[in-house]
Protein backbone atom coordinates (compact mmCIF):
# COMPACT_ATOMS: atom_id res chain seq x y z
CA UNK A 1 0.00 0.00 0.00
CA UNK A 2 1.52 3.50 -0.69
CA UNK A 3 0.89 5.98 1.61
CA UNK A 4 1.53 9.74 0.64
CA UNK A 5 1.87 13.07 2.87
CA UNK A 6 0.06 16.00 1.52
CA UNK A 7 -0.60 19.33 3.09
CA UNK A 8 -4.50 20.57 2.24
CA UNK A 9 -4.70 24.10 0.46
CA UNK A 10 -8.17 23.76 0.78
CA UNK A 11 -8.11 26.66 3.59
CA UNK A 12 -5.49 28.81 5.21
CA UNK A 13 -5.50 25.88 8.18
CA UNK A 14 -2.45 23.72 6.00
CA UNK A 15 -3.91 20.63 7.80
CA UNK A 16 -1.21 17.35 7.55
CA UNK A 17 -3.42 15.08 5.40
CA UNK A 18 -2.05 11.37 4.88
CA UNK A 19 -3.32 9.40 1.86
CA UNK A 20 -3.02 5.44 1.49
CA UNK A 21 -3.41 4.49 -1.65
CA UNK A 22 -4.09 0.50 -2.99
CA UNK A 23 -2.73 1.32 -6.94
CA UNK A 24 -5.00 4.54 -7.61
CA UNK A 25 -7.54 3.65 -5.72
CA UNK A 26 -7.94 5.64 -2.09
CA UNK A 27 -8.09 3.70 0.55
CA UNK A 28 -7.83 6.25 3.54
CA UNK A 29 -7.72 10.19 4.32
CA UNK A 30 -6.94 10.85 8.28
CA UNK A 31 -5.42 14.30 9.40
CA UNK A 32 -7.84 16.03 7.42
CA UNK A 33 -10.40 18.32 9.78
CA UNK A 34 -13.03 19.02 7.19
CA UNK A 35 -14.67 17.65 4.07
CA UNK A 36 -12.70 20.40 2.28
CA UNK A 37 -9.74 18.61 3.21
CA UNK A 38 -11.07 14.97 2.00
CA UNK A 39 -11.98 16.40 -1.08
CA UNK A 40 -8.61 17.97 -1.99
CA UNK A 41 -6.91 14.61 -0.86
CA UNK A 42 -8.78 12.33 -3.15
CA UNK A 43 -8.77 14.72 -5.99
CA UNK A 44 -4.73 15.77 -5.36
CA UNK A 45 -3.85 12.02 -5.62
CA UNK A 46 -6.12 11.46 -8.58
CA UNK A 47 -6.38 14.12 -10.42
CA UNK A 48 -5.10 17.94 -9.12
CA UNK A 49 -6.70 20.62 -9.85
CA UNK A 50 -6.35 24.44 -9.17
CA UNK A 51 -7.87 27.80 -9.39
CA UNK A 52 -5.93 30.16 -11.81
CA UNK A 53 -5.80 33.71 -10.95
CA UNK A 54 -4.21 36.57 -13.14
CA UNK A 55 -5.46 40.21 -14.54
CA UNK A 56 -6.30 40.77 -17.81
CA UNK A 57 -6.27 43.92 -20.02
CA UNK A 58 -9.09 46.34 -19.61
CA UNK A 59 -10.05 49.32 -22.38
CA UNK A 60 -11.56 52.64 -21.65
CA UNK A 61 -11.66 52.01 -17.74
CA UNK A 62 -10.43 53.62 -14.20
CA UNK A 63 -7.97 51.16 -14.11
CA UNK A 64 -5.76 49.50 -16.62
CA UNK A 65 -6.24 45.97 -15.84
CA UNK A 66 -9.31 43.66 -13.83
CA UNK A 67 -8.38 41.11 -11.42
CA UNK A 68 -10.03 37.57 -12.66
CA UNK A 69 -10.17 33.96 -11.95
CA UNK A 70 -11.48 30.28 -12.84
CA UNK A 71 -14.90 30.41 -11.49
CA UNK A 72 -13.38 26.71 -9.98
CA UNK A 73 -10.75 24.64 -10.06
CA UNK A 74 -9.17 23.73 -13.24
CA UNK A 75 -7.04 20.46 -13.93
CA UNK A 76 -3.34 21.27 -13.12
CA UNK A 77 -1.97 20.33 -16.15
CA UNK A 78 -4.11 23.17 -17.80
CA UNK A 79 -2.98 25.83 -15.91
CA UNK A 80 -0.11 27.51 -18.30
CA UNK A 81 -2.62 27.18 -21.55
CA UNK A 82 -5.25 28.72 -19.37
CA UNK A 83 -2.92 31.22 -18.46
CA UNK A 84 -2.35 32.36 -22.35
CA UNK A 85 -6.27 32.48 -22.91
CA UNK A 86 -6.38 35.46 -19.71
CA UNK A 87 -3.29 36.99 -21.51
CA UNK A 88 -5.04 37.55 -24.69
CA UNK A 89 -8.37 38.44 -23.25
CA UNK A 90 -9.19 42.46 -23.61
CA UNK A 91 -12.40 43.66 -21.71
CA UNK A 92 -14.24 46.73 -21.99
CA UNK A 93 -15.11 48.79 -19.28
CA UNK A 94 -17.38 48.61 -17.62
CA UNK A 95 -16.80 45.39 -16.45
CA UNK A 96 -18.36 44.18 -12.90
CA UNK A 97 -17.20 41.40 -10.29
CA UNK A 98 -19.07 38.14 -12.03
CA UNK A 99 -18.79 39.08 -15.72
CA UNK A 100 -17.34 36.05 -18.11
CA UNK A 101 -13.59 37.39 -19.32
CA UNK A 102 -13.28 33.69 -21.25
CA UNK A 103 -16.25 31.78 -21.88
CA UNK A 104 -15.11 27.76 -21.29
CA UNK A 105 -11.45 28.24 -20.95
CA UNK A 106 -9.63 25.95 -23.02
CA UNK A 107 -12.22 23.05 -22.88
CA UNK A 108 -12.39 22.50 -18.96
CA UNK A 109 -16.36 23.72 -18.88
CA UNK A 110 -14.94 26.46 -16.60
CA UNK A 111 -15.34 30.53 -17.48
CA UNK A 112 -12.93 32.79 -16.26
CA UNK A 113 -14.64 35.89 -14.37
CA UNK A 114 -14.02 39.33 -13.23
CA UNK A 115 -13.36 39.85 -9.65
CA UNK A 116 -13.26 43.29 -9.45
CA UNK A 117 -15.48 45.97 -10.95
CA UNK A 118 -13.91 48.57 -13.30
CA UNK A 119 -15.92 51.83 -13.74
CA UNK A 120 -16.12 53.67 -17.79
CA UNK A 121 -13.36 56.59 -17.05
CA UNK B 1 -14.03 71.97 13.46
CA UNK B 2 -16.80 69.28 12.15
CA UNK B 3 -17.77 66.77 14.77
CA UNK B 4 -18.17 63.03 13.90
CA UNK B 5 -19.28 60.13 16.24
CA UNK B 6 -16.57 57.82 15.35
CA UNK B 7 -13.49 58.66 12.73
CA UNK B 8 -12.04 55.16 11.09
CA UNK B 9 -8.30 56.00 10.32
CA UNK B 10 -7.64 53.74 7.39
CA UNK B 11 -10.34 52.22 4.96
CA UNK B 12 -9.11 48.63 4.36
CA UNK B 13 -10.22 45.61 5.24
CA UNK B 14 -10.22 46.66 9.06
CA UNK B 15 -11.39 50.08 8.87
CA UNK B 16 -14.44 49.09 6.89
CA UNK B 17 -15.66 46.23 9.29
CA UNK B 18 -15.52 48.41 11.72
CA UNK B 19 -17.48 51.18 10.27
CA UNK B 20 -20.14 48.66 8.90
CA UNK B 21 -20.12 46.91 13.28
CA UNK B 22 -20.47 50.97 14.44
CA UNK B 23 -23.23 51.53 11.93
CA UNK B 24 -25.17 48.39 12.57
CA UNK B 25 -25.04 49.27 16.54
CA UNK B 26 -26.70 52.67 15.57
CA UNK B 27 -23.87 55.04 15.32
CA UNK B 28 -24.60 57.74 12.76
CA UNK B 29 -22.00 59.79 11.98
CA UNK B 30 -19.31 57.82 11.02
CA UNK B 31 -16.64 58.66 8.75
CA UNK B 32 -14.08 56.60 6.93
CA UNK B 33 -10.52 58.59 5.90
CA UNK B 34 -8.41 56.52 3.68
CA UNK B 35 -5.16 57.98 1.98
CA UNK B 36 -5.37 55.41 -1.66
CA UNK B 37 -7.96 56.65 -4.17
CA UNK B 38 -9.94 53.75 -3.18
CA UNK B 39 -11.19 51.66 -0.38
CA UNK B 40 -10.29 48.17 -0.25
CA UNK B 41 -7.04 48.41 0.66
CA UNK B 42 -4.25 45.83 0.23
CA UNK B 43 -6.96 43.53 -0.58
CA UNK B 44 -7.20 45.46 -3.92
CA UNK B 45 -3.58 43.84 -5.29
CA UNK B 46 -4.11 40.40 -3.61
CA UNK B 47 -6.15 39.04 -6.33
CA UNK B 48 -5.50 35.12 -5.57
CA UNK B 49 -8.16 33.60 -3.78
CA UNK B 50 -8.21 32.03 -0.25
CA UNK B 51 -10.14 35.23 1.69
CA UNK B 52 -13.52 34.30 2.94
CA UNK B 53 -13.77 30.92 3.84
CA UNK B 54 -14.66 31.78 7.41
CA UNK B 55 -16.51 34.76 7.15
CA UNK B 56 -18.01 33.88 4.05
CA UNK B 57 -17.76 30.56 3.71
CA UNK B 58 -16.63 30.69 0.60
CA UNK B 59 -13.29 30.98 -1.58
CA UNK B 60 -12.88 34.42 -2.15
CA UNK B 61 -10.13 36.59 -3.82
CA UNK B 62 -8.96 40.13 -2.45
CA UNK B 63 -10.74 42.33 -3.93
CA UNK B 64 -14.03 40.37 -4.31
CA UNK B 65 -13.49 39.79 0.07
CA UNK B 66 -13.30 43.99 0.07
CA UNK B 67 -16.02 44.56 -2.37
CA UNK B 68 -18.45 42.37 0.09
CA UNK B 69 -17.41 45.09 2.76
CA UNK B 70 -17.46 48.01 0.27
CA UNK B 71 -20.76 47.60 -0.90
CA UNK B 72 -22.21 47.66 2.98
CA UNK B 73 -20.33 50.31 3.72
CA UNK B 74 -22.23 52.20 0.79
CA UNK B 75 -25.54 50.75 0.85
CA UNK B 76 -25.27 51.70 4.75
CA UNK B 77 -24.39 55.20 3.11
CA UNK B 78 -21.53 55.70 5.35
CA UNK B 79 -19.41 58.60 5.15
CA UNK B 80 -16.13 58.32 3.95
CA UNK B 81 -12.96 60.81 2.27
CA UNK B 82 -10.21 59.27 -0.24
CA UNK B 83 -6.92 60.61 -1.12
CA UNK B 84 -6.83 61.82 2.14
CA UNK B 85 -3.71 61.57 4.88
CA UNK B 86 -4.65 62.07 8.71
CA UNK B 87 -1.84 63.92 9.85
CA UNK B 88 -2.54 63.75 13.48
CA UNK B 89 -4.51 62.35 16.38
CA UNK B 90 -4.62 64.61 19.75
CA UNK B 91 -4.90 62.38 22.93
CA UNK B 92 -8.18 64.53 23.43
CA UNK B 93 -9.21 62.80 19.64
CA UNK B 94 -9.31 65.52 17.43
CA UNK B 95 -8.13 64.44 13.86
CA UNK B 96 -6.12 66.82 11.33
CA UNK B 97 -6.14 65.45 7.67
CA UNK B 98 -5.47 66.64 4.53
CA UNK B 99 -6.38 66.22 0.99
CA UNK B 100 -6.01 68.23 -1.77
CA UNK B 101 -9.39 68.63 -2.64
CA UNK B 102 -10.18 69.89 1.35
CA UNK B 103 -6.81 71.28 2.27
CA UNK B 104 -5.74 70.78 6.29
CA UNK B 105 -8.98 70.07 8.08
CA UNK B 106 -10.00 68.65 11.88
CA UNK B 107 -12.43 66.63 13.16
CA UNK B 108 -13.62 66.23 16.81
CA UNK B 109 -13.77 62.53 16.95
CA UNK B 110 -16.21 60.75 19.74
CA UNK B 111 -14.20 58.09 19.03
CA UNK B 112 -11.12 57.06 16.88
CA UNK B 113 -10.53 53.47 15.30
CA UNK B 114 -7.04 53.14 14.07
CA UNK B 115 -7.14 50.78 11.41
CA UNK B 116 -4.07 51.99 9.27
CA UNK B 117 -2.48 48.50 8.64
CA UNK B 118 1.12 48.17 8.23
CA UNK B 119 4.04 48.67 5.80
CA UNK B 120 6.60 45.93 4.06
CA UNK B 121 10.28 46.21 6.15
CA UNK B 122 12.15 47.95 3.46
CA UNK B 123 15.83 46.52 2.29
CA UNK B 124 17.13 49.74 4.38
CA UNK B 125 16.59 47.73 7.84
CA UNK B 126 17.85 44.74 6.56
CA UNK B 127 21.19 45.31 6.28
CA UNK B 128 21.97 43.66 2.64
CA UNK B 129 26.03 44.30 1.79
CA UNK B 130 26.00 44.93 -1.56
CA UNK B 131 25.29 47.81 -4.60
CA UNK B 132 21.98 49.57 -4.65
CA UNK B 133 20.89 48.97 -8.56
CA UNK B 134 17.01 49.59 -9.69
CA UNK B 135 15.56 45.66 -9.39
CA UNK B 136 15.39 45.39 -5.67
CA UNK B 137 11.45 45.82 -5.14
CA UNK B 138 9.22 44.93 -1.99
CA UNK B 139 7.07 41.80 -2.65
CA UNK B 140 4.33 44.17 -2.28
CA UNK B 141 5.36 46.83 -4.41
CA UNK B 142 5.70 43.87 -7.15
CA UNK B 143 2.13 42.70 -6.53
CA UNK B 144 0.73 46.31 -6.83
CA UNK B 145 2.93 46.31 -10.19
CA UNK B 146 2.07 43.26 -11.27
CA UNK B 147 -1.62 43.24 -10.29
CA UNK B 148 -2.86 46.78 -10.45
CA UNK B 149 -0.40 48.18 -13.13
CA UNK B 150 0.18 45.89 -15.28
CA UNK B 151 4.04 45.80 -15.16
CA UNK B 152 6.28 43.14 -15.16
CA UNK B 153 9.28 44.00 -12.85
CA UNK B 154 11.85 41.59 -14.55
CA UNK B 155 12.06 38.14 -15.97
CA UNK B 156 14.53 36.56 -14.01
CA UNK B 157 13.38 36.82 -9.86
CA UNK B 158 15.27 35.74 -6.45
CA UNK B 159 13.12 36.39 -3.74
CA UNK B 160 14.61 36.81 -0.01
CA UNK B 161 12.28 35.99 2.67
CA UNK B 162 9.19 33.42 2.82
CA UNK B 163 6.09 35.49 3.76
CA UNK B 164 2.76 34.73 2.24
CA UNK B 165 3.42 37.94 -0.50
CA UNK B 166 6.74 36.26 -1.26
CA UNK B 167 5.61 32.74 -1.74
CA UNK B 168 2.09 34.64 -3.61
CA UNK B 169 4.32 36.55 -5.71
CA UNK B 170 6.56 33.85 -5.69
CA UNK B 171 4.09 31.81 -8.17
CA UNK B 172 2.72 35.55 -9.72
CA UNK B 173 5.51 36.12 -11.20
CA UNK B 174 6.14 32.03 -12.36
CA UNK B 175 2.67 32.82 -14.35
CA UNK B 176 3.60 35.66 -15.87
CA UNK B 177 6.36 34.33 -17.77
CA UNK B 178 9.58 35.03 -14.98
CA UNK B 179 12.05 32.69 -13.94
CA UNK B 180 11.82 32.65 -10.21
CA UNK B 181 15.39 30.64 -9.09
CA UNK B 182 15.15 30.64 -5.49
CA UNK B 183 13.48 31.58 -2.34
CA UNK B 184 15.99 32.06 0.17
CA UNK B 185 14.73 32.16 4.09
CA UNK B 186 16.69 32.73 6.93
CA UNK B 187 15.32 31.39 9.14
CA UNK B 188 15.05 27.51 9.57
CA UNK B 189 10.93 27.76 9.30
CA UNK B 190 9.44 29.06 6.55
CA UNK B 191 7.40 32.84 7.59
CA UNK B 192 4.22 32.05 5.50
CA UNK B 193 1.24 29.25 5.61
CA UNK B 194 2.06 25.60 4.61
CA UNK B 195 -0.40 25.86 1.59
CA UNK B 196 1.37 28.41 0.13
CA UNK B 197 4.37 26.42 -0.35
CA UNK B 198 2.47 24.07 -1.64
CA UNK B 199 0.55 25.77 -3.73
CA UNK B 200 3.11 28.67 -4.42
CA UNK B 201 6.72 27.23 -4.66
CA UNK B 202 6.06 22.96 -4.69
CA UNK B 203 3.93 23.08 -7.55
CA UNK B 204 5.94 25.02 -9.85
CA UNK B 205 9.59 23.69 -9.02
CA UNK B 206 10.94 26.37 -6.99
CA UNK B 207 13.62 25.66 -4.27
CA UNK B 208 13.27 27.06 -0.49
CA UNK B 209 16.69 27.42 0.75
CA UNK B 210 15.90 27.38 4.48
CA UNK B 211 18.68 29.39 6.69
CA UNK B 212 19.83 31.04 3.52
CA UNK B 213 20.05 34.98 3.28
CA UNK B 214 21.54 37.29 0.61
CA UNK B 215 25.35 38.10 1.07
CA UNK B 216 26.11 40.21 -2.15
CA UNK B 217 24.09 42.67 -4.54
CA UNK B 218 25.58 42.92 -8.01
CA UNK B 219 25.58 45.41 -10.83
CA UNK B 220 26.11 49.67 -10.51
CA UNK B 221 22.51 50.45 -12.55
CA UNK B 222 20.65 47.54 -12.86
CA UNK B 223 20.77 44.49 -10.63
CA UNK B 224 22.67 41.56 -12.27
CA UNK B 225 23.25 39.15 -9.16
CA UNK B 226 22.69 37.94 -6.07
CA UNK B 227 25.26 35.72 -3.59
CA UNK B 228 23.12 33.83 -0.79
CA UNK B 229 24.81 31.86 1.45
CA UNK B 230 23.68 29.32 4.24
CA UNK B 231 23.67 31.17 7.91
CA UNK B 232 24.57 29.13 10.85
CA UNK B 233 22.48 29.02 14.10
CA UNK B 234 23.52 32.81 15.14
CA UNK B 235 22.13 33.63 11.62
CA UNK B 236 25.42 34.18 10.35
CA UNK B 237 26.66 33.63 6.75
CA UNK B 238 29.18 30.30 6.90
CA UNK B 239 31.93 31.08 4.48
CA UNK B 240 32.23 28.63 1.90
CA UNK B 241 28.35 27.59 1.45
CA UNK B 242 27.97 30.94 -1.19
CA UNK B 243 25.48 30.31 -4.58
CA UNK B 244 25.67 33.16 -7.63
CA UNK B 245 22.42 33.69 -9.06
CA UNK B 246 22.32 35.88 -11.57
CA UNK B 247 19.06 37.87 -11.96
CA UNK B 248 17.36 41.41 -12.72
CA UNK B 249 14.85 40.93 -10.38
CA UNK B 250 15.04 40.69 -6.14
CA UNK B 251 11.77 40.76 -4.08
CA UNK B 252 12.27 41.70 -0.25
CA UNK B 253 8.91 39.75 2.02
CA UNK B 254 10.77 39.95 4.93
CA UNK B 255 8.43 40.73 7.70
CA UNK B 256 5.32 43.39 8.17
CA UNK B 257 5.48 46.63 10.28
CA UNK B 258 2.24 47.88 11.73
CA UNK B 259 2.56 51.59 11.13
CA UNK B 260 1.77 53.50 14.28
CA UNK B 261 3.34 56.88 13.64
CA UNK B 262 0.02 58.37 14.40
CA UNK B 263 -0.64 56.11 17.54
CA UNK B 264 2.99 56.98 18.77
CA UNK B 265 2.55 60.74 18.68
CA UNK B 266 -1.36 60.72 20.25
CA UNK B 267 0.45 59.11 23.50
CA UNK B 268 -0.69 55.62 22.54
CA UNK B 269 0.90 53.02 24.59
CA UNK B 270 3.06 50.29 22.39
CA UNK B 271 3.85 46.84 22.69
CA UNK B 272 7.20 46.51 21.44
CA UNK B 273 7.00 43.27 20.34
CA UNK B 274 3.83 43.54 17.90
CA UNK B 275 4.72 46.99 17.29
CA UNK B 276 1.55 47.67 17.79
CA UNK B 277 -0.99 49.60 20.49
CA UNK B 278 -1.57 47.63 23.45
CA UNK B 279 -5.25 47.10 23.83
CA UNK B 280 -7.77 45.88 26.75
CA UNK B 281 -10.04 43.34 26.05
CA UNK B 282 -12.50 45.84 24.42
CA UNK B 283 -9.61 46.57 21.87
CA UNK B 284 -9.41 50.12 23.43
CA UNK B 285 -5.73 51.67 23.71
CA UNK B 286 -4.57 53.62 26.81
CA UNK B 287 -6.62 56.88 25.74
CA UNK B 288 -10.11 56.12 26.40
CA UNK B 289 -11.84 56.18 22.90
CA UNK B 290 -9.12 55.26 20.46
CA UNK B 291 -9.79 51.60 19.54
CA UNK B 292 -6.90 49.89 17.09
CA UNK B 293 -7.88 46.79 14.98
CA UNK B 294 -6.58 44.79 12.01
CA UNK B 295 -3.14 44.93 11.32
CA UNK B 296 -2.08 48.04 12.98
CA UNK B 297 -2.65 45.87 15.79
CA UNK B 298 -0.79 42.76 15.33
CA UNK B 299 0.10 41.50 12.18
CA UNK B 300 -2.66 39.14 10.90
CA UNK B 301 -2.34 36.13 8.48
CA UNK B 302 -5.90 35.92 7.45
CA UNK B 303 -8.12 38.42 6.34
CA UNK B 304 -11.42 36.85 8.36
CA UNK B 305 -9.82 37.21 11.64
CA UNK B 306 -9.49 41.32 9.92
CA UNK B 307 -12.98 41.64 9.82
CA UNK B 308 -13.53 39.54 12.81
CA UNK B 309 -11.46 41.86 15.13
CA UNK B 310 -12.60 45.20 13.46
CA UNK B 311 -16.58 43.99 14.19
CA UNK B 312 -15.44 44.04 17.77
CA UNK B 313 -13.59 47.59 17.80
CA UNK B 314 -16.47 48.56 15.68
CA UNK B 315 -19.38 47.43 18.65
CA UNK B 316 -16.94 48.74 21.43
CA UNK B 317 -16.73 52.28 19.84
CA UNK B 318 -20.40 52.47 19.74
CA UNK B 319 -20.93 51.26 23.04
CA UNK B 320 -18.09 54.29 23.99
CA UNK B 321 -19.79 57.05 22.25
CA UNK B 322 -22.75 55.68 24.09
CA UNK B 323 -21.63 55.81 27.35
CA UNK B 324 -22.30 52.07 27.47
CA UNK B 325 -18.82 51.14 28.22
CA UNK B 326 -18.48 51.49 31.91
CA UNK B 327 -15.36 52.89 32.72
CA UNK B 328 -12.38 50.50 34.21
CA UNK B 329 -11.75 50.17 38.09
CA UNK B 330 -8.53 49.70 37.81
CA UNK B 331 -8.67 45.88 38.79
CA UNK B 332 -8.01 44.97 35.38
CA UNK B 333 -6.92 40.47 35.08
CA UNK B 334 -3.63 41.38 32.80
CA UNK B 335 -2.71 38.25 30.45
CA UNK B 336 1.18 37.42 30.09
CA UNK B 337 2.68 35.57 27.29
CA UNK B 338 5.65 33.39 28.51
CA UNK B 339 7.60 29.99 27.65
CA UNK B 340 7.20 30.07 23.32
CA UNK B 341 4.20 32.67 23.34
CA UNK B 342 5.24 35.80 22.26
CA UNK B 343 2.22 38.03 22.98
CA UNK B 344 -1.17 38.17 23.55
CA UNK B 345 -4.00 40.72 22.08
CA UNK B 346 -5.30 41.57 23.62
CA UNK B 347 -3.17 41.96 27.41
CA UNK B 348 -5.91 42.80 30.02
CA UNK B 349 -9.28 41.98 30.62
CA UNK B 350 -11.54 44.16 32.65
CA UNK B 351 -14.67 41.24 33.44
CA UNK B 352 -17.34 43.93 33.99
CA UNK B 353 -16.47 45.08 30.13
CA UNK B 354 -15.87 41.44 28.78
CA UNK B 355 -18.50 39.59 26.66
CA UNK B 356 -19.40 36.18 27.66
CA UNK B 357 -16.73 35.11 25.82
CA UNK B 358 -12.70 36.65 24.14
CA UNK B 359 -10.69 35.45 21.62
CA UNK B 360 -7.24 36.01 23.11
CA UNK B 361 -4.90 35.89 19.70
CA UNK B 362 -1.24 35.16 19.81
CA UNK B 363 2.30 34.05 18.38
CA UNK B 364 4.58 31.23 19.02
CA UNK B 365 8.27 32.04 19.19
CA UNK B 366 9.67 28.84 17.04
CA UNK B 367 8.45 25.78 15.68
CA UNK B 368 6.11 23.37 18.03
CA UNK B 369 5.35 20.14 17.19
CA UNK B 370 2.49 18.16 19.41
CA UNK B 371 2.96 20.53 22.12
CA UNK B 372 0.28 22.19 24.34
CA UNK B 373 -1.02 25.51 24.51
CA UNK B 374 -1.83 25.91 28.43
CA UNK B 375 -3.59 28.97 29.64
CA UNK B 376 -3.11 29.24 33.46
CA UNK B 377 -5.37 31.63 36.02
CA UNK B 378 -2.80 32.96 38.05
CA UNK B 379 -0.88 29.33 39.18
CA UNK B 380 -3.62 27.15 38.41
CA UNK B 381 -3.76 25.58 35.00
CA UNK B 382 -6.66 25.62 33.31
CA UNK B 383 -6.59 24.92 29.88
CA UNK B 384 -4.67 22.40 28.04
CA UNK B 385 -4.94 22.01 24.37
CA UNK B 386 -2.77 20.07 22.40
CA UNK B 387 -1.71 20.79 18.62
CA UNK B 388 0.15 19.04 16.08
CA UNK B 389 2.31 21.62 14.99
CA UNK B 390 2.51 25.42 15.53
CA UNK B 391 4.72 28.15 13.73
CA UNK B 392 5.28 31.76 14.10
CA UNK B 393 3.74 32.14 10.89
CA UNK B 394 0.79 31.10 11.96
CA UNK B 395 -1.80 32.97 14.57
CA UNK B 396 -3.05 31.08 17.48
CA UNK B 397 -6.06 31.06 19.63
CA UNK B 398 -7.11 30.65 22.77
CA UNK B 399 -11.12 31.63 23.78
CA UNK B 400 -11.71 32.63 27.18
CA UNK B 401 -15.22 32.30 28.71
CA UNK B 402 -16.16 35.03 31.58
CA UNK B 403 -18.01 32.39 33.44
CA UNK B 404 -15.05 30.32 34.12
CA UNK B 405 -12.92 34.23 35.02
CA UNK B 406 -16.34 34.68 37.59
CA UNK B 407 -15.60 31.19 39.02
CA UNK B 408 -11.95 32.67 40.41
CA UNK B 409 -12.90 35.73 42.43
CA UNK B 410 -9.35 37.53 42.82
CA UNK B 411 -7.98 36.66 39.38
CA UNK B 412 -4.87 38.80 38.94
CA UNK B 413 -2.95 36.99 36.24
CA UNK B 414 -3.51 35.04 32.85
CA UNK B 415 -0.74 33.35 31.26
CA UNK B 416 -0.63 31.47 27.94
CA UNK B 417 1.87 29.49 27.51
CA UNK B 418 4.04 26.40 25.23
CA UNK B 419 4.45 23.15 27.10
CA UNK B 420 5.64 19.99 25.85
CA UNK B 421 3.51 17.53 27.88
Amino acid sequence: MEKRELTCIGCPMGCQITVELEGTEVVSVTGNTCGIGDKYARNEVTHPERTVTSTSIVLGGDKPRVSVKTASNIPKDKISDVMKAIDAAVMKAPVHIGDVVVKDVCGTGVDVVATRNVEVI
Amino acid sequence: MVNYDIVIVGGGPAGLAAAVSARNAGVEKILILERDKELGGILNQCIHNGFGLHTFKEELTGPEYAYRFIEKVLEAKIEYKLNTMVMDISEDRVVTAMSREDGMYQIKAGAVILAMGCRERPRGALNIPGYRPAGIFSAGTAQRLVNIEGYMPGREVVILGSGDIGLIMARRMTLEGAKVKVVAELMPYSGGLKRNIVQCLDDFGIPLKLSHTVVDIEGKEHLTAVTIAQVDNHGKPIPGTEERYTCDTLLLSCGLIPENELSRNAGVEMNPITSGPIVNESLETNIPGVFACGNVLHVHDLVDYVSEEADRAGLNAAKFIKGELVESKGDDIEIVATEGARYTVPSTIDLDRMDDKLTVRFRVGAVYKDSYVSVYFDDERVMHNKKRIMAPGEMEQVILLKSKLEEKPGLKKITVKIENE
